[in-house]
């Protein structure tokens, strides 16, 4: 239990998906114009991760790795499908993205409607596809472990674009030099909120 | 449309150039359209992957621009975000494994960027606005027009983070090591630099002087 609840400490704070790893960045820029939005996609980026992340590794573990086959015969424990990995995986978060987004459009239509677009691109927010090819390199144990790094990427990846548009809601009122306008400032801001998340880099977990 | 055919335009016409030049400054991937962000920062700690990591990118946007516009009659609309993953995930995996082969050093350095190519939004937004309208040669034109404008960025900060946050280019050291500190001179490396902000920080100032130098890119706030 403790090994899990590291895990998951582990990847909001020290790993966390956007400062140390710019994972997501391009949905990250475009939603977090107000808080309210980026709320709404930050939920719906925790449990895209929450499922994709323990689904890819079922996937890993018993279709994909080197001599995961071996339960089905033992002649198949030389095959490694490894190298079909990327294809596996995105499969899985587009087909998640698609449920997701029937679930939000059925249950709260306005969440649906305010972001539009970026609710497919989930589908290709690199945060996504990158939980999983963490969880492939870092090779976790078990699937509970699996799991507790997903949820944990994806609150990580929650509180980071929170927290830009919570500032960027503030900085409309402060005089920002015109060619510094919007995106610059924004990248500017990242870099300083990814120096204050590198404080945590010393902890040992 | 076959009237148009029968007039042929010449391979580098001057809207076919336009389709090269416009990418690499007034429709930059990075700095305007903002796509593509996540890779451009993660690879540029050291040169060297980040030119290969643009080679990569320009090769699987060339090709998958091409046989996008190939398909692009053939494709139902409501799948063709479906088919687009998959042409751009087979082409990563091409890509994968011919840098796995050529350059193993370099591609356990990229890591789990090379698959990330793969969700680069770059391709798919230009996959969905240019290759799924257009004839093939102009899309190979504007997906490689597209990856150098990407790739001249990611050059461009690499640069500055491996020249001040290593003292080297390309691997070879350009500040002499009798100016360092610990041989009695006065230079230390900014290890700042190698650090993930301050990529954040480099690409924000390219954003500043770029709308400095073209006010029409300035936003409201």
């Amino acid at each position: 239990m403790q090994e899990l609840i590291n895990i998951f400490v582990k990847s909001i704070f020290v790993d966390n998906m956007v400062f140390a790893y710019f994972l997501g960045m391009c949905s990250y820029l475009a939603v977090s114009k107000t808080v309210k939005t980026s709320v709404g996609l930050g939920i719906a980026v925790i449990f895209v991760l929450g499922i994709t992340v323990p689904v890819d590794y079922l996937l890993n573990e018993y279709l994909l790795s080197a001599g995961a086959l071996a339960w089905l015969d033992p002649s198949f424990a030389e095959v490694d499908l490894s190298f079909l990995s990327f294809i596996m995986f995105i499969a899985v978060i587009a087909s998640m993205v698609q449920l997701v987004e029937m679930v939000i459009e059925k249950f709260t239509p306005a969440l649906y409607s305010s972001l539009g677009i970026f609710l497919p691109l989930i589908a290709v927010n690199c945060a996504i596809l990158g939980g999983s090819l963490f969880m492939q390199e870092r090779e976790y144990q078990s699937i509970a472990e699996a799991t507790s790094f997903g949820l944990g990427s994806g609150v990580g990846w929650f509180l980071a674009i929170v927290g830009i548009a919570a500032i960027r809601e503030k900085i409309r009122y402060s005089n920002v030099p015109a060619p510094l306008r919007g995106l610059g400032i924004t990248f500017i801001i990242t870099g300083l909120m990814g120096m204050a998340f590198m404080m945590f880099m010393g902890i040992q977990l | 449309m076959s009237a148009e055919k029968t007039e042929r335009e010449p391979l580098f016409s001057r809207k076919n150039r336009k389709l090269i030049t416009t990418p690499l400054g007034r429709e930059n991937p990075i700095t305007v359209q903002v796509l593509g962000i996540c890779s451009a920062l993660a690879v540029t700690v050291k040169l060297e992957p980040a030119f290969v990591m643009a080679l990569s990118v320009m090769a699987v946007m060339g090709i998958g621009n091409v046989v996008i516009s190939v398909l692009r009659n053939t494709i139902a609309p409501r799948i063709r975000i479906i088919v687009q993953l998959v042409v751009i995930a087979s082409l990563v995996i091409l890509v994968d494994e011919v840098l796995k082969a050529f350059a193993y050093e370099v591609s356990k350095q990229l890591s789990v960027f090379v698959g990330l190519i793969i969700t680069n939004c770059i391709i798919m937004g230009r996959f969905e606005a240019f290759a799924m309208a257009n004839k093939p040669w102009p899309s190979f034109l504007d997906g490689i027009g597209n990856a150098w404008g990407y790739g001249w960025i990611l050059i461009v900060v690499a640069f500055f983070r491996e020249f001040l946050g290593s003292g080297t280019i390309w691997g070879y050291h350009i500040i002499p090591d009798s100016w360092y500190i610990h041989n009695g001179g006065f230079y230390a490396n900014n290890g700042m630099m190698i650090l993930p902000p301050m990529a954040l920080i480099t690409v924000g100032v390219i954003i500043w002087v770029q709308r400095k130098r073209n006010r029409e890119l300035i936003e409201e706030n």
